[in-house]
């Protein structure tokens, strides 16, 4: 009787800054490998997607306005802030089965490469920008600029790193995020928002949905407000349809499995070109 | 439909010095134009398997100038081959600074014969003379030139990265800039270790076909460069093509989709120049004179067959009035006519079904309330002509002031505040280029951080440089052409060895 009963969390989605259920009320039943229930993980809709996409639209002028500075100082918070929550992502990840040294190797790599995307964003444009010597007496300067908004379809099987890898850059770039994964991911990826929110990134700027791949993705594809897909985590059988889908409003479609490196960066910004006359 | 219209009547002085009018034109003795041309691969000239043709004729008459290969399925096939051959035969593996020879050569070559091409160019395509022979070949050469320079350089091109050629390029251009295209194309591939399969615009291959000349005077390895001519179904069938490892295409944003579609699910390279609704924004401080030559730049060169024009023009409201009266005036400048003579402005439409295109449009916005503005330049009477043309009463949804003309026509809009410009500017669904015109440092960086667009011109308009990166945002489309990062997306890049 004076055994205390554990207060256990209800795992939900992370949507404008706040941690609303599924509109659809449905959930996802997360087992342990011994078949035991461990959670009923808010399963996204597509509503719930559209919603998302909404709120990261509306975060993203006022997040790529922030100074590089100010946004690498913010993710470096994110990989502090995830330090604290080591144990509890390592635990997250042991439950759905993952071992436990690879959960720890995981989780080190993860706030990793929060700290590698922090140290980028301030030195992006120095990397891929340019001032470029033209044939006339003009000031050409080509800059880094954001896409808008990136849906990035994080592995299922990527542990804290998978999600972490995706997204970092994303905002790193001062684009906005709607990240999307399920399956082993299902649990950190909710405690994850729970991390965002606590790290001073501004409401919107990153979403995260915990779902299907195959249900949602098509959807996110098709989105008219989205302006880029990161498939890395997407089954490789739904590609071809993917990039078919995202024709229609020409949205870049990138694999960059979270490489750490200028591709990567490369893959979430575009360059901009401005041009002016330096004669009198 | 012209009657109801206004024009600026500047008198009888002006109508004076029209009729008094010397032309001085270029002599066409400098180019000979065969009755028949084949298609250019593993290093010959070749019929086309299947024999079919097509004529090319010249805007600015109607006439016929020859006979252009259609080439099919089979002939892409062949081409494909070709590049494949000699790619994997030691185009690849050339060493760098031989690879950077060949290019340079390439360059040179263009240059001596500037004016050749460029004289073909305004025939072929009905560009004034002054621009194919200012802008389109001296830009061509030095596109050359700067990636020449780029083939034994690679490895500082991406920071970390080490670079490998791709392989087999095809690259599909449109009408509007034809030598100057194939250049943007070529130039990078072949810098970068690539070897190219290219379709010229069907309505514009003379130039790309001399281009093939210059490429054997050059003396390329066989199959290094190879042009198959044709219509949409030959750039289609390039675009589908398997043994293409990277397909790079400017045109519309329609067909600029299709070939996204096409490309679905085989892992290769895209890059794709699309279509622009280009915003052009001037502020009530901008210094007028140099502003209205801008907006003339912008709308008017080369008829207005310009993917980044500047075809949205945001006045600040309190210079409305005054600034449309002086640009009508400098309308009423612009020569339209002869694209040979030295002192024609304006020159031929493309092409018949582009004129059709352009008319409609204008009908299109007269029939939605705006009001149609045109200059009073007298017209050839044979050939495709189209007055430089303003249209105002805009409320911003009529299809003129939402599509992509491709013509000589500017609408016109007014706004109040940069935030206001910022919006309207940003309400369109393409990000092609956009241009600013403030004498105010600060407001002129608030304004290019704002605009949607890959290029922004500041206080000038349309420039364009072999160094500097351009290409669009959104549905103008994805990738750069020029400068480092043009160079990356012909390159397949690994990290380097740590």
């Amino acid at each position: 009787m004076s055994e205390r009963v554990e207060v256990r969390k209800t795992y939900k989605l992370f949507i404008g800054g706040g941690f609303p259920r599924s509109e659809s009320g449905r959930t996802l039943a997360v087992k342990g490998p011994d078949g035991k229930l461990l959670a009923h993980v808010a399963k996204a809709s597509r509503k719930d997607l559209r919603e998302a996409v909404r709120a990261a639209r509306g975060a993203q002028s006022a997040w790529s306005d922030r100074a590089p500075y100010n946004r690498g100082q913010i993710l470096y918070r994110l990989g502090e802030v995830m330090e604290g929550r080591r144990a509890q992502l390592i635990a997250e990840l042991e439950d759905v089965g993952v071992p436990r040294a690879a959960a720890e190797a995981d989780l080190d790599d993860a706030v990793d490469a929060a700290v590698y995307w922090a140290g980028f964003a301030d030195k992006l444009d120095q990397i891929v920008g340019a001032v470029n010597p033209v044939a006339g007496p003009f000031l050409n300067l080509s800059n880094a600029i954001p896409l808008g908004v990136c849906g990035l379809s994080c592995p299922d099987e990527g542990g804290a790193t998978g999600l972490v890898g995706l997204i970092a850059p994303a905002i790193m770039a001062g684009n906005s995020a709607v990240g999307i994964a399920g399956g082993q991911a299902a649990l950190v990826m909710s405690t994850l928002g729970e991390i965002v929110a606590t790290s001073d990134v501004p409401a919107g700027v990153v979403n995260l949905l915990t779902g299907d791949h195959g249900q949602l993705l098509p959807w996110l594809a098709d989105h008219a407000d989205v302006d880029l897909i990161d498939v890395s985590g997407a089954p490789p059988e739904m590609g071809e349809d993917l990039e078919r889908r995202a024709a229609e409003n020409l949205k870049r479609v990138v694999r960059t499995h979270g490489a750490q490196d200028v591709r990567t960066a490369n893959a979430f910004c575009e360059i901009k070109t401005v041009w002016h006359p330096a004669r009198i | 439909m012209t009657t109801a219209r206004s024009q600026t009547g500047t008198g009888e002085n002006l109508a004076e010095t029209f009729s008094e009018y010397v032309p001085s034109v270029e002599a066409r003795d400098i180019v000979s134009i065969k009755p028949r041309y084949g298609l250019l691969i593993g290093g010959e000239e070749r019929e086309p398997l299947q024999g079919g043709a097509f004529a090319t004729i010249e805007p600015s008459s109607g006439d016929h100038l020859a006979e252009i290969s259609e080439g099919t399925q089979a002939d892409v096939d062949e081409a494909v081959a070709a590049a494949r051959g000699a790619f994997e035969a030691g185009w690849r593996d050339l060493a760098p600074r031989v690879r950077a020879k060949y290019i340079f050569r390439l360059a040179r070559l263009i240059q001596d014969r500037a004016r050749e091409l460029a004289v073909l160019e305004s025939i072929d395509g009905g560009k004034p003379i002054r621009e194919s022979r200012d802008i389109d070949i001296p830009l061509s050469a030095a596109h050359f030139f700067y990636h020449a320079g780029w083939a034994d350089k690679l490895e500082y091109a991406v920071p970390g990265m080490r670079t490998a050629p791709l392989g087999v390029m095809g690259q599909i251009i449109p009408w509007n800039f034809p030598v100057l295209m194939a250049a943007w194309k070529m130039a990078p591939a072949l810098a970068c270790g690539n070897t190219v399969v290219l379709k010229p615009a069907e309505t514009t291959s003379l130039t790309a076909l001399l281009l093939g000349e210059i490429v054997q005077e050059a003396d390329l390895p066989p199959g290094v460069v190879n042009i198959v001519t044709g219509a949409g179904e030959t750039g289609a069938a390039l675009a589908a093509h398997p043994g293409v490892d990277k397909v790079a295409f400017t045109g519309s944003t329609a067909v600029g989709k299709k070939i996204a579609r096409q490309v679905a699910g085989t892992g290769r390279r895209l890059t794709l120049e699309l279509g622009g609704k280009g915003a052009h924004v001037v502020f009530d401080d901008a210094a007028l004179d140099q502003a209205i030559e801008g907006i003339v730049d912008a709308i008017f060169f080369n008829q207005g067959h310009v993917c980044c024009a500047g075809s949205r023009l945001l006045v600040q409201e309190g210079i409305a009035d005054h600034l449309l009266g002086r640009l009508k005036q400098r309308m009423e400048l612009l020569r339209v006519g002869d694209p040979l003579d030295k002192n024609t402005d304006v020159g031929a439409i493309n092409s018949h079904a582009q004129l059709q295109r352009i008319t409609e449009f204008v009908e299109g916005a007269e029939s939605e309330g705006c009001a149609i503005h045109q200059s009073g330049a007298p017209l050839p009477e044979r050939g495709f002509w189209f007055r430089p043309t303003l249209v105002t009463g805009l409320g911003g949804s009529e299809r003129i002031a939402r599509e992509e003309v491709f013509g000589p026509v500017l609408t016109v809009q007014t706004f109040r505040t940069e935030a206001e410009a910022v919006a309207k500017a940003n309400a369109t669904r393409y990000g092609l280029s956009a241009g600013v015109w403030t004498e105010k440092g600060s407001r002129i960086l608030w304004m290019t951080q704002r605009l949607k667009a890959g290029v922004v011109w500041a206080n000038t308009f349309n420039q364009f440089d072999a160094a500097s990166p351009f290409g669009g945002v959104r549905e103008s489309g994805f990738g750069r052409e020029g400068g480092r990062q043009g160079l990356e997306e012909y390159l397949q890049l690994e990290p380097a060895a740590k």
